[in-house]
């Protein structure tokens, strides 16, 4: 297992730096100057040369690149902006400030709507799919169906617009969601996201009523589920035990790949809800031409779909004794 | 003699076997329309002894014994007739009642041990989740127990291995496995269902003298699926021959194998290589395939293979289906008479 982490981690690191590189060679082919954005609107051609020296833009390509990825484990000095401590991802074109912290300060917004929407669609997405499963063919299994076919069908931008127009405006069900820190107010920190957590949910449930529901009925034609049932076990045991334990990893691969999605930013939710997570600060980056933080974001979402990765490899041999002998 | 007249006391019970099967009848819905998957069968089986179940597939041997155990799909399968174990009627019998007898009272062990096994859990653990159910035993005392029995079937380092999971065990081990799971809780009766079919020839053989030894031991009764003559021959006590759903013939091993009276059971022994034959006589299948249970043909079901259909009268073979006659003892379902069947035996070994 230790060798399986190791190899996994190196691999995962290399992963990175390649796509670390890709995206910043990428930027520079884009034609805009990042030194005039950062400069400001009236820019003088002496303080746009000191603003392009400050920010290592002088440099060749090559240069400024493993200077910044050498930032990040050791920290870096900036001329005119100052310190800018290790792990050291740049200093913001846009505001200056070093963009690790404004990560860290929106990191809590997104990790809180994706644990909230997560739980939310792991419970009843699978949850619908086993109860489809069981009645297959039955009035239950065919609204499970029809439900998940429109839940896939249906975008977020579409069904968060109508909900924060009749549930918060029209009808004032629920208040217009804000994050409050879980810290602060565990209760105000649920309300204020019940509703993006529930409209993201929507999304993703349908995929795993589907996955769910077809693996089960697979499952519960196994032959040690038939097994379990000619020694006597009770058809909840058979199901909860037996069945459910084949389904786990196909979920586990959905699962991992959909929060690490999620983590790297649900761009649209936190656009529609007004919520201030990575998803809305990676598309300014985006529009600001923001290299630093353009990168940041990009890192992140590349780091959390590679560890999730390993996580769910590693959870496949907690699920299946079988994975455990290789 | 007290289990006798209990059971006679009965109404609606016949026959005084430890099982007793009557008239059972199968049948499936599909898209196709009704599959009679078993279509009249009944049979008896006595403590201490194997019945062997022999026939083609889809000759209803496995639909049979699933039945038993009540692991038909209830919405989609009908059942009919009757299955009485000692006084206790399984046709009919509740969830909660067929549960209670399953695994405890009545076992099984499947065709594939590979597959029957859960992967996802040590084979102590399964072995002795039986026992807890059942005997309400400790975590320990399940523990112990599996140990007991993975020993008594056979496997060394028993106390070691308990901990480990199916696909660390040998296929032959593994039916060692799937047998100590099934008699854990002693059953009265086990059903086989092909247990040595995925096995390679001498690790049947030791399965099948596994189970021999262990009826000795605890006299549970035990119905042996299969469509290999050779494992009858080396196991079992009684023989039912199975045909379309329904007994083509029954008796002793030795009456079916050596005196057989049916054209199916001849087919199917000619149909055997044996060792010492030379090799240049081929092999002698029958002609044909088992009938579609969908629309079984009329009559006897076995005549559109039959070489003996003029013999008999077609009018006879195609009007209505023979029963077993004599309806005790060595019996067999054909038409033809005594005399002939005598004759046609006589040249079929001639033959050989």
């Amino acid at each position: 297992m230790l060798r399986f982490l190791t190899r996994r981690t190196l691999g995962a690191a290399v992963i990175l730096v390649i796509i670390a590189a890709v995206t910043f060679f990428l930027f520079f082919a884009v034609p805009a100057d990042p030194a005039r954005l950062a400069c400001g609107k009236v820019c003088p051609p002496e303080t746009l040369a000191q603003a392009r020296h400050n920010l290592g833009l002088d440099q060749p390509l090559f240069v400024q690149f493993v200077t910044w990825l050498a930032g990040i484990f050791a920290g870096r000095d900036y001329e005119g902006l100052g310190h800018c401590p290790a792990p050291c991802l740049g200093f913001s074109f846009v505001n200056h400030a070093p963009v690790f912290d404004t990560i860290v300060d929106r990191m809590p917004v997104t990790i809180s709507l994706t644990i909230g929407s997560s739980v939310i669609f792991l419970l009843f997405g699978v949850g619908a799919g086993i109860i489809a499963a069981l009645n297959q063919g039955r009035p239950l299994d065919k609204i499970a169906s029809v439900a998940s076919l429109i839940g896939a069908s249906v975008q977020i931008y579409f069904v968060g617009t109508l909900a924060m127009y009749f549930l918060v405006y029209q009808w004032n069900v629920i208040e217009r969601p804000r994050y409050v820190p879980f810290t602060d107010n565990p209760l105000q920190w649920a309300y204020g996201l019940l509703l993006p957590w529930v409209v993201l949910a929507i999304i993703f449930t349908a995929n795993y009523t589907r996955m769910a529901r077809s693996t089960m009925v697979e499952q519960l034609s196994e032959d040690y589920v038939r097994t379990a049932r000619a020694k006597g076990m009770s058809s909840r045991t058979v199901i909860l035990r037996f069945a459910l334990r084949g389904t786990l990893t196909p979920i586990a691969t959905i699962f991992g790949v959909d929060v690490a999605s999620l983590i790297g930013g649900a761009i649209i939710t936190e656009t529609t809800f007004s919520l201030q997570g990575i998803g809305r600060l990676s598309i300014q980056a985006v529009l600001n031409s923001d290299l630093p933080m353009l990168m940041a974001t990009v890192l992140l979402a590349a780091a959390a779909i590679v560890v999730f990765n390993v996580i769910v490899d590693a959870l496949y041999a907690v699920i299946d004794p079988r994975v455990r002998l290789s | 003699m007290t289990a006798v007249t209990l059971s006679d006391a009965r109404p609606g019970r016949r026959g005084d076997s430890f099982l007793s099967v009557q008239d059972l009848r199968v049948s499936f819905q599909t898209e196709d329309g009704v599959v009679r998957a078993v279509d009249g069968l009944s049979f008896e089986v006595e403590k201490g002894t194997t019945l062997g179940i022999v026939g083609e597939s889809g000759s209803g041997k496995s639909v049979t014994n699933l039945a038993i155990l009540g692991l038909h799909d209830p919405d989609r399968t009908e059942l009919g007739g009757e299955i009485w174990f000692e006084d206790q009627e399984l046709i009919g019998a509740s969830r909660t009642a067929m549960e209670r007898l399953r695994g405890d009272r009545i076992a099984m062990i499947f065709q594939d041990p590979l597959t029957s096994l859960s992967p996802y859990h040590t084979v102590g653990r399964q072995i002795g989740e039986v026992y807890r159910k059942h005997k309400g035993a400790s975590k320990k005392e399940a523990r112990d127990r599996a140990i007991e029995m993975l020993e008594r079937v056979g496997i060394p380092h028993a106390r070691t291995r308990v901990d480990d999971y199916p696909h660390h065990f040998s296929g032959g081990m593994r039916q060692r496995v799937m047998i100590a799971m099934a008699l854990v809780c002693d059953p009265d009766l086990l059903i086989a269902d092909e247990p040595t079919t995925a096995l390679d020839v001498t690790v049947q053989a030791q399965v099948l003298d596994l189970l021999k030894d262990l009826q000795q031991q605890t006299g549970t009764a035990i119905i042996l699926i299969t469509h290999d003559l050779g494992v009858i021959a080396r196991a079992a006590h009684q023989v039912l021959v199975m045909y379309a759903g329904r007994a083509a013939e029954r008796g002793t091993v030795r009456e079916v194998l050596t005196e057989p009276r049916h054209p199916y059971t001849w087919g199917l022994l000619s149909s055997i290589p044996r060792l010492g034959a030379p090799v240049d006589v081929p092999l002698t299948p029958i002609r044909g395939t088992p009938p579609s249970m969908l629309a079984p043909p009329p009559g006897c079901p076995f005549h559109p293979r039959c070489d003996y259909v003029a013999a008999a009268g077609p009018q006879l073979c195609t009007g209505e289906r023979p029963d077993l006659s004599p309806a005790t003892g060595h019996g067999d379902a054909c038409y033809l008479t005594r005399a002939q069947k005598q004759e046609f035996l006589g040249q079929i070994k001639g033959r050989q």
